[in-house]
């Protein structure tokens, strides 16, 4: 293969891209997958701000139920007249806060981010499967993030029967205020989103199937790809179920069908909705909703992995079972949507089963977090912020998944179903630990990115500032929970047995404002280095993987000549008998004859033979 | 290797991961009605005056028997394309539209002698809303790929590059056998549950 012939040609595509590139096609409606996975950061980083101020002002209210804050009326209005957050507003809050960040942030931003940045790059292909279906997929979502955010704007205020959107609150329009337009702005604009995520994970499946570059096949694989290729899978066969279930609410909604509706008085008016069932569509939404989590956390594992490998400069351990165990949460994912009904009124040999399933996504869990551990044991561990984001989401995922064996109990669910116990259990396992694997992988590529360093101070501020407030403000929730505290509620003051709560519930809001506050120093960070941060190398962290192949320099199709093949694992670090502790997977083994094992040629027996003779000539013993 | 092969490699890879796009894509649907059927199970499963409780419109067996109609006329029409049977291709494209608008209208069909029959929409036994819903959603499908039938016919009424319009062709195809396939797996889970 000629690669001058290769190289003038690729050269010769890149001018041409170049000539034809104006501001509008390269920055807003680019194709490139390195702009769109820009594009999906920024904008879920700041839907994560918008988001995060949501949770402070419905925190506030929690801390000082009886206070007036006088400035909450000056930006909020009537939502907050005489300095008070009004209820039905309080409402609102959670609801869109959680759907923000659930789906806005931990979705999009997460999945969206890193799978356009990073499936190309270590693939070795020169973009996505279709760029264009790429760009409709970000663009959908933005205007998903416009709609939601407009709600906020309208008179009745946004949606508000909470993020799970359970009928009959979101079913009919009268039943409060955010079950007017809000709640039908809400649903406008998850439709977009899902169409947004389809062509996204349709893209992202093809891609990794299609378009690996020569030598890369699926147990080549970096973690990372293998985490995005499962979450796209997930999220392909779930989220076409929340469609039929929004359709279905839509013409509850609309046109005066009963799929969810039935025998209800609302203000005052007999309802003539009869027949429909509410648990009808909480089967629904669970079948996407559980997966959901699993769509959220699988990336967020998966740039964990990669980082910390790298950072202990140490083999990933148990590869294979690394890949199993994430299959396993992916099939598990799908038949456990029950445990979030236990007290619906389930059959309870029905919920004896989902309880088994739940159960069991402890072995796959309990497989990653050990190995991580086992990874990190005596590696030369390098505390970069990245790695240090990446222990943190270990950290959460243990803590947080140790919780969720009490929740999917059938029988401790009675108890502990909608309290704080729940909400302390998902803002460890999945809010706080994929935060912290995005976070650790904006650490990690912000060079590949930007082309610029982060500060590592500030970065170090940023995650300790991050790592206490959360645990201050989720660990207390778990005794409240206990305690019976229910979730969503506007104030604990009216019952006696939770009053006590309210001097926890102040701590838990510093905590909240405190962390809040250290988040400025990572958009300071992240915005500044932009332009003012170090300049990267090509390859700041010495790591295998092909993007670090590329240079720092962006350019149209990835590799300025050909794509390089690739030869090896992704996780050759401290290999005996190699000058470096790292071995790159372009690296052929005949360039590395000094570290080569047995093994690697995968019972090749003519390069066993050569290795044999050379060990022979060199006076090399193995092992 | 010569830059033009490299180019030719590069499309036929392209043109297979779009393919797998469409696949892929079409499983997407498949799962929306799968979540349907499943909740249609679960509604009529909970209480005795639930289900279809009705006769289903003889409109939908002359309906069946449009569609497969139309995706016999379009699997002619690839072979037309691929021996580029330019004249042949376009007229057999036009009888599977015309077909496929059939199809439509004989749905609208069934859905006024379902209203005749009083099974309506807006119905407290939610089971007959769900005919509305399957065939309705099925129809929305059928618009889409009526589209991309139309955009097979312009590709060959231009005309463009042979190679284009097969796969072109290729593409519209899968997509309107899943369709049919689609419809014949609604009426037949709707005949079972009758």
């Amino acid at each position: 293969m000629s690669s001058t012939v290769l190289s003038h040609d690729a050269a010769h595509h890149d001018a041409h891209g170049h000539h034809h590139e104006t501001f509008l096609t390269k920055y807003i409606f680019s194709q490139d997958h390195k702009m769109i996975a820009k594009q999906f950061l920024i904008t879920g980083i700041i839907m994560a701000v918008f988001a995060m101020l949501l949770s402070l002002l419905f925190r506030i209210q929690l801390a000082w139920p009886d206070k007036e804050f006088p400035i909450l009326e000056v930006f909020l209005g009537k939502w907050a007249e005489g300095g008070r957050i009004r209820p039905d507003f309080f409402l609102s809050l959670v609801t869109i806060h959680g759907t923000m960040m659930v789906f806005f942030v931990l979705t999009a931003g997460l999945s969206g981010t890193f799978s356009n940045l990073l499936i190309p790059y270590q693939i070795g292909a020169r973009d996505m499967a279709s760029p264009l279906m790429n760009m409709l997929s970000y663009w959908f979502f933005f205007v998903a993030c416009v709609i939601m955010i407009a709600s906020f704007f309208i008179e009745s205020g946004p949606a508000s029967p909470g993020w799970t959107i359970y009928p009959p609150l979101s079913a009919v329009p009268t039943a409060i205020a955010g079950s007017g337009l809000g709640m039908t702005m809400w649903l406008a604009s998850m439709t977009l989103f899902i169409v947004s995520q389809v062509l996204g994970g349709v893209n992202y499946i093809s891609t990794i199937l299609n378009m690996r570059t020569k030598g890369m096949d699926l147990w080549k694989m970096p973690l990372t790809i293998w985490s995005f290729f499962l979450t796209a899978i997930v999220g392909l066969l779930s989220f076409p179920v929340l469609v039929s279930a929004v359709v279905l609410l839509i013409f509850d909604r609309s046109a005066g069908t009963s799929f969810y509706l039935s025998d209800l008085v609302v203000q005052g008016q007999i309802l003539p909705n009869e027949g429909g069932s509410p648990i009808l569509f909480q089967h629904l939404f669970w079948f996407l909703g559980h997966p959901e989590v699993y769509i959220v956390v699988m990336p967020a594992l998966g740039l964990t992995s990669e980082v910390i490998s790298t950072n202990s400069r140490k083999p990933i351990f148990g590869y294979h079972a690394m890949v199993y165990s994430l299959v396993g949460i992916t099939v598990l994912s799908f038949i456990v949507w029950g445990h979030h009904m236990f007290v619906t009124g389930m059959n309870p040999f029905l919920g004896g089963v989902f309880m088994i399933t739940t159960l069991i996504i402890a072995v796959p869990s309990a497989v990653k977090s050990f190995n991580y551990m086992a990874t990190l044991w005596r590696g030369n561990i390098r505390f970069t912020p990245a790695m240090m984001f990446a222990i943190g989401m270990v950290s959460f995922f243990i803590s947080g998944g140790l919780t969720g064996l009490f929740l999917g109990n059938a029988a401790l669910d009675i108890n502990l179903h909608d309290t704080y116990f729940v909400v302390a259990h998902f803002h460890l396992v999945m809010g706080s630990a994929s935060i912290f694997g995005m976070l650790c992988g904006v650490y990690h590529w912000y060079p590949k990115m930007f082309g610029r360093m982060m500060n590592e101070k500030l970065g170090y501020f940023h995650f300790w500032l991050t790592f206490i407030g959360a645990y201050l403000v989720f660990f207390p929730m778990h005794f409240m929970g206990i305690d019976g505290v229910p979730r969503r509620y506007y104030a604990f003051t009216e019952f006696a047995f939770m009053e006590k709560w309210v001097s926890v519930n102040i701590l838990v809001t510093w905590a909240a404002i405190i962390a809040g506050v250290g988040q400025l120093a990572f958009l300071v960070n992240f915005f500044g280095s932009i332009c003012r941060g170090k300049k990267a190398t090509q390859n700041p962290w010495n790591s295998n993987t092909l993007e670090w192949t590329t240079p720092v320099e962006h350019i149209h199709g990835n590799w300025p000549g050909e794509i390089p093949s690739v030869y090896r694992w992704p996780y050759d670090y401290s290999k005996p008998g190699h000058n470096e502790d790292f071995i790159p997977q372009s690296t052929p083994f005949s360039q590395t004859m000094s570290s080569n094992m047995p093994h690697d040629f995968e019972g090749n027996e003519e390069a066993i033979r050569i290795q044999e003779q050379w060990n022979k000539d060199n006076n090399r013993v193995e092992g | 290797m010569g830059a033009n092969e490299i180019k030719l490699e590069d499309l036929h890879r392209q043109r297979k991961a779009q393919k797998f796009n469409l696949w892929l894509g079409m499983i997407g649907m498949f799962m929306m009605f799968a979540a349907l059927s499943s909740g249609f199970i679960v509604y009529t499963a909970s209480g005795v005056d639930k289900g279809i409780k009705t006769i289903l419109p003889q409109a939908f067996i002359y309906s069946t028997l449009v569609i497969v109609a139309s995706s016999l006329t379009l699997h002619l029409a690839v072979k037309a394309a691929q021996l580029n049977q330019l004249a042949k291709q376009k007229i057999l494209l036009i009888i599977t539209i015309v077909l496929g608008i059939v199809f439509f209208i004989l749905q609208l069909q069934s859905w006024s002698t379902l209203t005749k029959q009083g099974v309506y929409f807006i119905n407290n036994n939610a089971s007959q809303s769900f005919i509305y819903i399957f065939t309705g959603l099925h129809l929305a499908h059928i618009v889409a790929g009526l589209w991309v039938l139309f955009g097979a016919f312009i590709g060959a009424a231009k005309p463009i590059a042979s190679d284009r319009n097969v796969f072109r062709m290729d593409l519209a195809a899968i997509f309107w056998h899943f369709l049919d396939l689609l419809w014949i797996y609604i009426y037949v889970f709707l005949l079972l549950n009758q």
